[in-house]
């Protein structure tokens, strides 16, 4: 079997690839930072941030969910994808209530990471400023709707993983939201634990430990060391969050 | 007090409006009534925007609310962290802070004062006292000082710069950092950064030393003007330790009539609604707040650096209580309610933060590494008092059992003068502007005397940035007769 048919082409340099791999797992095992949000390689890949749209053979492709094929040259950083990843990033900003200076995400939050990364500089699009209340009812744990994204980490986590099927997505399209799986929609009321994998997979501000927050120090936080890209970089061949 | 704040017959008088008033941070307007004979009835200091922020953080985790309450100023923002969370450390249940973490927050604290009576003082007033109020407005900001007295600029802005990085190395940032979060601090300071503050304190003292001196020179080339101008005779409140030493960071409170006799001393700040009301008026968005017992009309009350140097017993540095001694002296014997006194009152303060700085970076404490308190269980209520740069400021918090905050109450420095504001510009506007054809010069005169008090509406307003000035002259039948702008 010759190089080129374990090897993908990635911005024009070639990225080997294990059978079975994504383009994405491929690509950040080798050190070629895509953006993404919504994968997470503990979890099956379902596709939904389009973050990771790369083009392949000329077609767009989310590169989360395409496996790596030889003889797929694939584009990730040209001027028209970073533009359009940007644009994504600042409707996730509008759709919600993402408020970084008081947010106690800040510094270690992926949504943040990539608007820098996609250097947004402005919402651009007319904020919604959404109604939603936080849910506060559990003793340690504290859902901000506001600063969901709909990633569904935490609904792939606590049901893959913690076996609770705690939360889940529901309605469709503008209308779309999670819920808490209890009579009362309240957390406080479901057996969910500290300890669940499902309390620490979010990628923003929304599903937060009570009573800790700011306790990393400004130039201490994760992306105050590195750039998201950077650590992508630097982890490469590790599991990267 | 004068009986200007409502004209008797407003109809039929003209209406000047100052809006924005300029070198202020923060949208404040004021407007002036007069007759035909430009004779002043009406002087009122508005704040004309609506924040809201008492309201928009009910519903928050407490533990953020620090966080968030210190974008209410890009000024002092670390005042309003520190205050938000010295209020959170009640309500999550800490007990005494670790000395290293008190230390900290004091070294933060001071280095916030430093920097902001240096910005007040330099950037925003001087130009005004160095060239005069009616100087040429184009040449009447900081860019003039530098350019007609480079080494005192020099001096003032370096100074501020290194109130400034007292805050990076603790809060991580120069503005709206964290470091502080209840129960202590988040980082120890290291011992390179600690090195580093110190080589330059020294310097820093000095200055502020001069910066006192230079004070004292201004006054003397005009002693009645500047003990005169923008006078208000009022009550003054300041925060004192257990000994009656000011004490910006931590104190009960003490307050002293007009003539320095007592009111009342060493009110546990927690129950500060026992001896202050707040009043609101339908003219402006500030509140004002009283001494309970002396009632609205004589128990409103003048905070910051000309009431704290006059309510407090001693300032426990030496060089600042030997400034503190010359100052009172200039009184006779009698407190001093002249606006232009602040700035002398506020850099014998920033003299006073400077060396507190150099005790502080001196103490071995101080790089410590136990930051946090003990915890113990949590309380639904919480009360943080500290001496902002501008005067007291309250932070009054309530927590629901899901650690969500259920109520605020925010008394700024800013809403705690805001009587004695208006009283001095009404002192001003009297005297230098009734009967006289009004300038530009001439309503500088106003922005003057709220620039002594406060260049920083913020806490209660809305906007930073480029502040354009415009007055418009009205005829008594609405007629624009002229229009004046600078900026």
């Amino acid at each position: 079997m010759s190089g080129t048919e374990t090897a993908i082409v990635v911005d024009e340099i070639p990225v080997p690839f294990k059978p079975g791999q994504t383009i994405l797992e491929a690509a950040l095992e080798a050190g070629v930072y895509i953006p993404h949000l919504c994968a997470h390689p503990e979890f099956a890949p379902h596709g939904s941030c389009k973050l990771c749209t790369v083009i392949v053979n000329g077609r767009n492709a989310s590169a989360c969910t395409l496996k790596a094929a030889a003889g797929q040259e694939i584009e990730v950083d040209t001027p028209d994808l970073h533009a359009y990843r940007r644009t994504l990033v600042q409707m996730l900003f509008v759709e919600g209530n993402h408020f970084c200076p008081g947010c106690e995400k800040s510094g270690n939050c992926q949504l943040q990471a990539l608007a820098y990364d996609s250097e947004m500089m402005t919402p651009h699009f007319v904020e919604f400023y959404p109604h939603r209340p936080v849910d506060a009812s559990h003793p340690d744990v504290l859902i901000d709707f506001n600063r969901c994204i709909q990633c569904e980490l935490c609904v792939r986590a606590s049901r893959d993983v913690d076996g609770k099927s705690i939360f889940a997505l529901v309605g469709r399209g503008m209308a779309s939201h999670i819920v808490v799986n209890s009579p009362s929609g309240k957390l406080g009321d479901t057996n969910f634990s500290v300890a669940d994998k499902a309390a620490h997979v979010c990628p923003v501000g929304a599903i937060l430990i009570k009573r800790v927050g700011y306790a990393v120090p400004i130039g201490e936080r994760r992306y105050d060391l590195e750039a998201i890209s950077e650590e992508a970089s630097r982890c490469a061949g590790e599991e990267v969050r | 007090m004068l009986n200007l704040e409502t004209a008797q017959s407003p109809q039929k008088l003209r209406r000047v409006a100052i809006e924005p008033v300029s070198r202020v941070e923060g949208h404040g307007k004021v407007t002036i009534l007069l007759d035909a004979e430009n004779r002043i009835h009406q002087v009122r200091l508005h704040i004309v925007e609506f924040r809201g922020f008492e309201v928009f953080i009910q519903g928050r985790p407490y533990w953020e609310v620090p966080i968030a309450v210190q974008r209410l100023c890009g000024i002092c923002p670390v005042s309003h962290l520190i205050a938000a969370t010295k209020a959170m450390d009640v309500i999550a249940g800490f007990g005494p802070l670790t000395p290293t973490a008190e230390k900290l927050r004091r070294l933060l604290h001071y280095g916030q004062i430093v920097q902001s009576h240096a910005l007040h003082f330099f950037h925003l007033s001087s130009p005004d006292l160095l060239f005069g109020f009616e100087s040429e407005v184009a040449k009447r900001n900081i860019i003039g000082v530098a350019a007609a007295f480079p080494d005192l600029a020099k001096q003032g802005v370096l100074t501020r710069k290194f109130g400034q990085e007292i805050i990076a190395h603790i809060a991580g940032k120069r503005i709206h950092g964290t470091g502080v979060i209840p129960g202590g601090v988040n980082k120890p300071l290291s011992v390179a950064d600690r090195d580093s503050m110190r080589a330059g304190i020294d310097q820093i003292v000095d200055w502020s030393k001069a910066a006192v001196g230079l004070v004292i020179q201004l006054h003397e080339t005009n002693p009645d003007f500047y003990r005169t101008f923008g006078e208000s005779r009022a009550n003054m409140m300041g925060l004192v330790d257990r000994r009656g030493a000011l004490d910006f960071y931590h104190g009960g409170l003490r307050a002293r009539d007009a003539d320095g006799g007592p009111i009342f001393d060493q009110i546990d700040y927690a129950t500060y609604r026992n001896v202050l009301q707040e009043d609101v008026k339908n003219w402006s968005y500030m509140k004002f707040p009283h001494i309970k017992t002396l009632g609205a009309d004589k128990g409103w009350y003048r905070v910051g650096p000309l009431a704290r140097v006059q309510v407090c017993d001693v300032m426990p540095t030496p060089l600042a209580e030997a400034e503190r001694r010359t100052f009172l002296n200039a009184g006779g014997g009698k407190p001093l309610h002249g606006a232009l006194m602040y700035h002398w009152a506020r850099m014998i303060e920033m003299l006073h933060s400077a060396e507190l700085a150099r005790e502080l970076l001196d103490d071995p404490d101080i790089v410590g590494t136990d930051l946090m308190a003990d915890k113990g269980p949590r309380r639904e209520e919480g009360v943080g008092v500290i001496e902002a740069p501008r005067g007291t400021l309250f932070h009054h918090y309530r927590a629901d059992d899901n650690d969500l905050v259920s109520y605020c109450n925010l008394i700024v420095s800013t809403t705690n003068n805001n009587q004695a504001m208006n009283e001095s510009i009404r002192a001003v506007a009297s005297r230098y502007l009734s009967g006289r054809e009004l300038t530009e010069g001439l309503l500088n005169h106003i922005e003057v005397a709220i620039r002594a008090y406060d260049p920083c509406l913020s806490c209660a307003t809305h906007a930073l940035g480029q502040m354009p000035l415009e007055v418009d002259l009205i005829d008594a039948d609405g007629t624009l007769v002229s229009r004046a702008r600078k900026g």
